[in-house]
């Protein structure tokens, strides 16, 4: 099994949101990066057992500049065997599905995993395009999946439910809770990452089809109002009277 | 034109796809063009789309649409605008509409903007709104081609009636053969589903064990509200992995959002900062959560949900 495990770089959950160059740009002074929570504990993880199980080999990919690095080292501290990195700067969705298309045509990947979304731009729309653009079938937040000869059999969340559904290899599958279960690295995998091959790659020709204008925070909540523990009568009032909701 | 993908899943229309064609029906007034609803596979009562805005609703009929496939989804709907002229497709922003969006834009070759949440502003440049950081800001996101896709959020806006049933007429556009076999499909019945649910009741470790959710279902129940957890409480098995809302979980934005004995984690708020009212039961005043909260009761829950249930039923007797 030749699998192909797509990351993203991430602010750290709790990073303060903040935005410069007239509100243009994400202010990344001060911002501790991760790796994208969805790609690092779903997609990685589960690719790695199925490559325990299976034999063969699991390449991270990202596309971004060389401060990626640190973030694709710990892909390969948790257990993936080499990592490729296309020299570009992320900009839109399309401009990194291309990307990541080019690599995977060039590899012949039996899987191509990615996260449910990106937890900065909330996108989810990286996988689909990659898809479509390699015209391969697109498993979407998978929470479950097991290969057999060159057979999938895979759980996704739809709309109010599960589906259990079939696909031959080779496709594309965006992971989502459930797939598997975080791993911490340890002393020998960070040692051994440092050696692992990390390939740097130049992008192919593409163009950005949408552009961030600008950044603005959400209007501000009203302060709360608190409600005596004792009065529910008041707070059922508020929500229908004041608030309107039920 | 403007051409909105109206979802049936299982061949019912549900009220995503009543705001997908409200939306559509907006913005192709702002553009002066004319919106038109597709249907995919059995659909039980099209013709209601046209209530919504659509002046026209096309249906491609075919046994295998009934099954999800993006790669068949997108072929289809592709199809269907280069045939009828569409320059902006419009979908909502639920699994299947996510699932396709992507591929869309890819083989539109369009630029795409996922989960947007207000009308776009359309003056020389076509430009729309989109939460970003999990709902920490907000981006204002400029189209600069031809063609777009945009994916709706749910409950942005409300459905509204303008016009009467239309006319459904059956669209002639190949459907390639699936390469997936759905096998089995789950649903969890009698529920709404979390992302659509307009009210949802949610309770975190503050409950102490499963064992104590029996107070959490009732309100829920007086309410016609859907449950939802924090994330230590879907990890340690208390309850499902599909009530779990926050920055790994399920994102949503529900009219009204009752948190019991969840702290309020940024990790938490980002999946559910969204909804339009909060109420928050903590027995600790220092709880971070009453600072994102509409009404804060500081007690303890196990006093203060069963209390707030009879309330909601005498309200509702009365
Ligand atoms: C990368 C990352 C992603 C994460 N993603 C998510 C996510 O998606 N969703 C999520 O929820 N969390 C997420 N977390 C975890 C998050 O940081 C918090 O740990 C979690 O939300 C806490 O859950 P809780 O509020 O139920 O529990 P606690 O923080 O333990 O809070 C329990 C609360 O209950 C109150 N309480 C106790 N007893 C009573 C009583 N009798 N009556 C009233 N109140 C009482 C306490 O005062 C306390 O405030 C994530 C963390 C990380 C690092
Ligand atoms: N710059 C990138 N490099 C590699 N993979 C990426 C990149 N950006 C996004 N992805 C992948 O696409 C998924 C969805 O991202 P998004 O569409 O941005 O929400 C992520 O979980 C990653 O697996």
């Amino acid at each position: 099994m030749k699998l192909l495990v797509c990351v993203s770089k991430t602010p750290e959950t709790t990073a303060k949101i903040a935005f410069t160059n007239n509100d243009s740009e994400f202010d990344t002074s001060g911002v501790q990066f991760i790796m994208n929570p969805y790609d690092e504990w779903y997609a990685l993880v589960r690719a790695l057992e199925l490559k325990e199980q299976l034999g063969g080999s699991v390449t991270i990919l990202n596309v971004g500049p060389a401060s990626n690095d640190a973030v694709i080292r710990k892909g390969l501290a948790i257990g993936a065997d080499d990592a490729i990195r296309v020299n570009a700067e992320p900009k839109s969705s399309l401009y990194v599905a291309k990307q990541i298309a080019a690599v995977a045509k060039e590899g012949g990947y039996d899987v191509i995993f990615l996260g449910k979304e990106s937890i900065d731009y909330n996108g989810s729309e990286v996988s689909a395009m990659t898809a479509e653009l390699l015209d391969m079938p697109f498993i979407s937040y998978a929470t479950k999946m097991d290969i057999d000869g060159s057979t999938a059999t895979i759980e996704r969340e739809i709309e109010g439910g599960t589906e259990v559904l079939e696909v031959d290899t080779p496709f594309v599958l965006s992971a989502a809770k459930g797939m598997a279960e975080q791993r911490i690295p340890n002393m020998r995998g960070i040692m051994m990452a440092k050696r692992k091959p990390l390939k740097v790659v130049e992008a192919v020709e593409a163009n950005d089809l949408t552009t961030v204008a600008t950044y603005t925070m959400p209007p501000s909540k009203t302060e709360v109002k608190m409600i005596d523990p004792e009065n529910m009568d008041e707070l059922v009032r508020l929500l229908h009277e004041e608030s309107k909701v039920i | 034109m403007v051409l909105v993908y109206a979802e049936s899943p299982r061949g019912q229309i549900k009220k995503s796809a009543l705001e997908t064609v409200t939306y559509g029906y907006q913005t192709a007034q702002k553009m002066g063009v004319d919106c038109v609803a597709i249907t995919l596979g059995n659909v039980d009562n099209a013709a209601q789309l046209g209530q919504y805005g659509a002046s026209k609703v096309y249906n491609v009929a075919n046994e295998s649409l009934n099954d999800f496939d993006s790669q068949v989804v997108t072929s289809v709907l592709a199809e269907a605008a280069n045939k009828l002229g569409a320059t902006v497709v419009i979908l909502g922003h639920t699994s299947t509409g996510k699932s396709v969006l992507g591929r869309l834009a890819a083989k539109m070759d369009a630029g795409s903007v996922p989960g947007v949440n207000a009308i776009p502003n359309i003056n020389g440049t076509f430009s729309v709104t989109k939460n970003v950081f999990s709902g920490k800001a907000i981006a204002e996101v400029q189209v600069n081609s031809d063609h777009k896709v945009l994916s709706v959020m749910g409950n942005s806006l409300q459905p509204e009636v303008v016009g009467e049933d239309v006319a459904v007429e059956t669209l002639d556009v190949s459907v390639p053969a699936s390469k997936i076999k759905v096998k089995e499909v789950k649903t969890i019945d009698g529920e709404v589903p979390l992302p659509e649910a307009e009210l949802v009741v949610s309770a975190g470790r503050g409950m102490k064990g499963p064992e104590n959710w029996g107070i959490i279902e009732a309100l829920a129940d007086e309410l016609g509200a859907t449950t939802a957890c924090s994330r230590p409480v879907a990890d340690t098995g208390w309850r499902p992995h599909h009530e779990h809302v926050g920055q790994t979980g399920v994102a949503i934005r529900p009219n009204l959002y009752i948190a019991a004995g969840i702290s309020g984690a940024i990790q938490h708020l980002a999946g559910v900062n969204s909804s339009k009212v909060i109420v928050v039961i903590n027995k600790d005043p220092e709880a971070p959560f009453f600072k994102a909260a509409t009404y804060g009761v500081v007690g303890d829950l196990f006093e203060v949900v069963p209390r707030l249930t009879q309330a909601i039923k005498d309200f509702k007797a009365s």
